[in-house]
């Protein structure tokens, strides 16, 4: 414990400062100094990125590259107590991956803070907004530095409640509303999955710890990720009942897939662009969806003991890809394009790791890189098209163009994101997609040939929405007079575009990886993906640089298929069928319908029974002593008669 | 007198010196209120740290205990021929459900503030209650018991009679004739077991061994008379008229403290004393449970009144308490706990609320509400906690409880087949997901969105005093969910005992 230095043995600061500047920022700052508020809350995030980067630091000193990384935990506190073993702690784990996250978020956030003081100038939401976004970054740091599963599942709901509240910003807007409910309720319906498979797999390990051979095991918990991910765990659970294992991790993985809006769960993160844009760039782009990948990644170990649950990551990975980017290439508003483009990209991300197997690492290591460099380039993107945005007053890229003379330091950077998403080299985004389509050709040769093929979309589509708002001519008013942004927003822009083409020079397999991994990969490989990544930059180019009547005829050729996927293939409108027509009018109507007319109505005429017979009954009680006595004689009789019966 | 005769008596007090103050001293009459159960609160802080005290050196031991150890006991002879005794004290779990109460009932005091007709009885007869609720919490002689229980249960006749809105006499009969019934199950209970057992006493006759077919017959006349007041379907209808009709302070203490006896009683007498015949109808009440929580849930989906609303939504979480319960196993009976004080704070702020926002709108009813965030953002951010907490979010208290009964659910018990149990654990989640659906819809169309009524516009955010109530509840919610293991430790202890028996 004493061998670490500062930024270890303090490590807690990193979730504490968040903390106390929502708190102090929410309550006090806020509703008296706005200005002071946005300031405040873009510090003690750019002292929460120190801390991160000194930790890695220090981490890297303790265990240098190439050597072994261990995961540590420097701080942890008992947090909820269920039973011994049983029992969810507070704390922070470091290793590569959430030191990677760390620096990640801490980074992307501090940058869209800044972004942000410019950008939310003059809104009357303005400390709230700063608020919430802090209590975001708080969330997602406490989600990725999780030692036990159930901290991550805490942390997990903090960040969809923060989500919530940032999509729905804007809250007197119907359209932000009902899409911050929706990406509520549907991430809420993924975390279902989430919890029953963390019920089931704390089940199965929580009665490991009666057994013998895990005595030497017993200062762990159930939840902790050290105990679920050693190899002894894995293999007495994968042993005991293997479909049961694969059935939790499919659970887990659903969970994993609403976060991270993998296909059929994806439906919330287009609507979830009624958030402000600098949301976008944190939340929808580089940090909250991909917490199911981090999910995937974390308990990897576990889920490598499953070829089940892998290809179901696999195949929902590489369809969400290829779905997402051929959505993309039909969109007209400019967030949406990027949005579906997220979407495809986490396919990516996805797919990358279903790919790998605990004895090769090489997807589960191109995963990570490429959710780094998609931290960087999308949320670049983002804040780019917030630029535009601002500036047009306008999200249709129709209404755009001949923006290149007039925001040339948006220009730059958002081509710079372009080119780094295109997958052409030297940008870091064809370095990542190499290796996932590395991967990819290694274990599964169709998901290499859609990894190829979207590869190829995604330079169609990201060029397709440079060529109309930066080239060409003005074709809106808005694009006529608009203005480059203020120097606060422009900074995160540069600095974002310098990690955008560095970030894929970063030595990520020493960091990343404690053994060196044996790279087959083909040397045609990197011709063929910028290859592929090149022509659909020229297709683009046909079609909206030289505006030739391609772009119309292929739409036409189409027809009816265009119109279906520019709906998004009417998903939505499933889900708005099964959710209204299915549930509220066959489940929750009848439901409330019986309560009243049936089980209510039930107790009401037990009531009305009792009073009824109570007032005929009465009409014996007439207090008449005539009819008692003639009453009584009848009886008499009676009797007598029923005892002379018996007696014969 | 020990403490504990103070903090039950103490309201019964300040009821009379409320009555004997004239009429027309509205506002010292309100104050002694206000002063009295503030100074309650104080007293049940002091009396948490005492039982700690003692508590201290039993905590190791607690854990294989068979029997309940009392604390902070008083025992005096009360009818010698019948051997009924006044005999209280409290263990872990009644010192949690008297924390809950007293907060309870000095916001509910705070929360009548604006009630102008006919205060002084009013604050009267809910002291009164009162009093009966805290002797319930405290009373380990089952004749005292059932004669606090009855003085819990009665005064809200009048209370909802008199002081109630829309159809109240039909909602305060309904009320009184449902519990009367079931307390009238719980009688025939109490007189079976001091015939069979000789005694009052529940710790002694927690040394008696019930036969079995005695057991059989006797748990679910306790459970179902405990069931009605804890809205165990399909004997829940009560519920949602009563809520809907009585004031304020009324629902949040009787939808807040008063649901809670029925779950009290269940595990204290009914569980306590035949374990065997928990085990035996252990299934039938889980059934009925699962049934509970998700059955609410989708009912209050179609809800647009918002008392029936949040009283649905009552019934699918003190269904909760019920499952957790009847799942027979410690880490899902201590989830159950956890969620009576949890549940009882969270719609003690959802009344109120309730309570602001109608005294401002003047209506309940949510398809014709929209947009008030806008102008009132403390009830609107107060509402918004409160339905998180609804919904189970980590960091609120519903979580701990939620999560608590969940994993006891997972483990089950020997008694039941593993996938029965994990199977109706996973039916009973659903409702989180359902939850979450009826919470946010219903908040968004009143909070949210444009103001849909001109009227709306010129109405004011809450008051230093709905500020109070409000904060306290919050912050109760808060301290509970972020610091969990306090309330574990406070309860754990005395949950041992009711598992070992099994």
């Amino acid at each position: 414990m004493n061998t670490y230095g500062f930024f270890l043995t303090n490590i807690w600061l990193i979730l504490l400062i968040p903390l106390l500047s929502f708190i102090i920022v929410g309550l006090f700052i806020g509703p008296k100094n706005k200005k002071l508020a946005g300031i405040f809350a873009t510090t003690s995030i750019f002292v929460c990125a120190a801390l991160a980067y000194g930790a890695t630091f220090e981490y890297l000193s303790l265990f240098p590259l190439g050597a072994e990384h261990p995961v540590i935990v420097p701080w942890s506190v008992q947090w909820m107590p269920y039973l011994e073993n049983l029992t969810a702690t507070l704390g922070i784990m470091v290793d590569p991956l959430s030191l990677l996250l760390m620096m990640i978020i801490t980074t992307v956030s501090s940058m869209v803070h800044l972004y942000s003081i410019g950008y939310m100038h003059g809104d009357p939401g303005y400390s709230r907004f700063f608020t919430v976004l802090n209590l975001f970054t708080l969330s997602m740091l406490g989600l990725v530095v999780a030692p036990n599963i159930l901290q991550m599942f805490v942390f997990w709901e903090l960040v969809g409640a923060s989500s919530f509240f940032l999509i729905g910003f804007y809250y007197t807007k119907a359209s932000a509303v009902a899409a911050s409910k929706k990406a509520f309720i549907v991430t809420r319906f993924a975390d279902l999955g989430f919890l029953l498979g963390i019920l089931i797999l704390s089940y199965e390990a929580y009665h490991l710890f009666s057994l013998e051979a895990f005595a030497h095991l017993s200062s762990y918990n159930a939840f902790d990720f050290n105990f679920l991910n050693h190899p002894e765990v894995i293999n007495a659970l994968s042993t005991a009942d293997g479909a049961l294992l694969t059935f939790a991790l499919v659970l887990l993985f659903i969970g994993a897939a609403g976060k991270s809006a993998m296909f059929p769960l994806h439906i919330w993160l287009p609507d979830a662009m009624e958030g402000p844009t600098p949301v976008s760039a944190l939340i929808h782009a580089a940090t909250m969806v991909v917490a199911g990948v981090y999910l995937v990644g974390r308990l990897f170990p576990l889920f490598g003991s499953s070829e089940v649950a892998l290809n179901v990551v696999t195949y929902v990975g590489a369809f969400t890809c290829v779905f997402a980017a051929v959505i993309a290439c039909t969109q007209n508003d400019i967030k949406r394009v990027l949005a579906f483009s997220t979407l495809s990209q986490l396919g990516y991300m996805m797919l990358s790791l279903g790919v790998a197997s605990p004895l090769h690492k090489l997807g589960y290591l191109a995963s990570n890189f490429h959710l780094m460099t998609h931290a960087f380039f999308k949320a670049l993107l983002f804040l780019g098209a917030g630029s535009i945005i601002h500036a047009v007053h306008s999200n249709d890229i129709w209404q755009m163009g001949g923006l290149r003379k007039k925001l040339p330091v948006t220009h730059i950077t958002f081509l710079m994101a372009t080119i780094a998403i295109a997958g052409i080299p030297p940008f870091s985004g064809f370095y990542s997609k190499d290796e996932i389509l590395a991967a990819a050709l290694v274990n599964n040769p169709i998901v290499f040939i859609i990894g190829l093929f979207v590869a190829a979309l995604t330079a169609f589509y990201m060029f397709r929405i440079y060529f109309l708002s930066f080239c060409g001519e003005a074709k809106s008013d808005g694009a006529k007079q608009a203005k480059e942004s203020s120097i606060s927003m422009l900074i995160p822009l540069i600095f974002l575009s310098v990690l955008s083409v560095v970030s894929g020079w970063f030595p990520f397999e020493k960091f990343f990886l404690s053994e060196a991994l044996v790279h087959n990969t083909p040397s045609w490989l990197p011709i063929v993906a910028s290859g592929s990544g090149l022509l659909g930059v020229l297709l683009a180019y046909l079609f909206y640089f030289k505006k030739t009547t391609y772009a119309n005829s292929v739409k036409n050729g189409f027809g009816p298929l265009h119109t279906v996927i520019q709906n998004k293939f009417y998903i939505d409108a499933v889900y708005l069928f099964v959710v209204h027509k299915i549930i509220f009018r066959f489940i929750a109507a009848p439901i409330a319908w019986i309560d009243r007319h049936i089980v209510d109505a039930t107790m009401d005429k037990t009531a009305y029974v009792t009073k009824e017979s109570g007032l005929v009954l009465k009409k014996i009680q007439t207090g008449n002593i005539h009819t008692y006595t003639m009453m009584f004689l009848l009886g008499g009789l009676v009797l007598f008669l029923l005892l002379l019966g018996v007696g014969f | 007198m020990g403490i504990l005769s103070i903090l039950v008596f103490l309201p019964f007090v300040l009821a009379v010196i409320v009555l004997l103050t004239p009429n027309s001293k509205a506002h010292l009459y309100k104050w002694i209120c206000a002063i009295g159960t503030g100074l309650h609160l104080v007293l049940t802080a002091v009396m948490t740290y005492m039982y700690y005290q003692s508590y201290a050196v039993d905590r190791l031991a607690a854990k294989t205990s068979l029997h309940t150890k009392l604390y902070l006991v008083e025992q005096w002879s009360w009818f010698k021929a019948y051997d009924i005794e006044y005999f209280i004290g409290v263990d872990g779990m009644s010192v949690a459900m008297m924390i809950l109460t007293s907060i309870i009932i000095f916001t509910g005091v705070l929360a009548s503030w604006n009630l102008e007709h006919r205060t002084k009885e009013f604050l009267a007869f809910l002291l009164v209650l009162v009093t009966g609720v805290f002797g319930v919490f405290v009373s380990f002689d089952l004749f005292l018991f059932f004669v606090f229980y009855e003085v819990a249960v009665l005064p809200m006749y009048l209370l909802i009679g008199v002081w109630g809105t829309g159809k109240k006499e039909y909602s305060a009969m309904k009320l009184t004739l449902m519990l009367m019934a079931g307390s009238a199950l719980l009688l025939a209970g109490i007189l079976a077991i001091y015939t069979e057992g000789g005694s009052f006493n529940l710790l002694e006759l927690g040394h008696h061994k019930f036969p079995m077919e005695m057991q059989n017959w006797v748990y679910p006349f306790l459970f179902l008379g405990f069931g009605v007041l804890g809205a165990l379907f399909p004997f829940h209808t009560w519920s949602p008229d009563g809520h809907a009709s009585a004031p304020t302070a009324v629902s949040m203490l009787h939808a807040g403290v008063l649901m809670k006896l029925g779950g009290y009683g269940i595990l204290r007498v009914a569980m306590y004393l035949f374990p065997e015949g928990a085990i035996q109808w252990g299934m039938t009440f889980l059934v009925l449970a699962t049934i509970n929580v998700v059955y609410g849930s989708f009912a209050a989906v179609k809800q647009k009144d918002l008392k029936y609303f949040t009283a649905y939504s009552s019934v699918s979480h003190c269904g909760f308490i019920i499952f957790g319960l009847a799942t027979l196993n410690f880490v899902a009976i201590k989830g159950a706990v956890i969620q009576m004080f949890s549940h009882g704070i969270m719609t003690g702020l959802f009344f109120s609320l309730i309570g602001m926002v109608y005294g401002r709108t003047k209506t309940r009813d949510i398809p014709s509400m929209g947009g008030l965030m806008k102008v009132m953002p403390w009830l609107g951010v107060s509402f918004y906690i409160g339905g998180l907490a609804s919904l189970g979010l980590p960091s609120l208290s519903g979580f701990v409880a939620e999560s608590h009964i969940f994993v006891g659910g997972f483990m089950g018990n020997p008694w039941t087949s593993k996938l029965t149990m994990q199977a109706l654990t996973a039916l009973a989640t659903m409702s989180i997901v359902v939850t979450a659906v009826y919470v946010l819809r219903g908040l968004a169309q009143v909070f949210q969105g444009e103001i849909t009524n001109p009227k709306f516009e010129l109405l004011t955010d809450a008051t230093v005093t709905e500020k109070l109530v409000t904060g306290i509840l919050i912050f109760t919610l808060f301290f509970v969910g972020i610091f969990p293991s306090l309330m574990i430790d406070l309860i754990e202890g005395s949950i041992w005992p009711f598992v070992n028996r099994f």
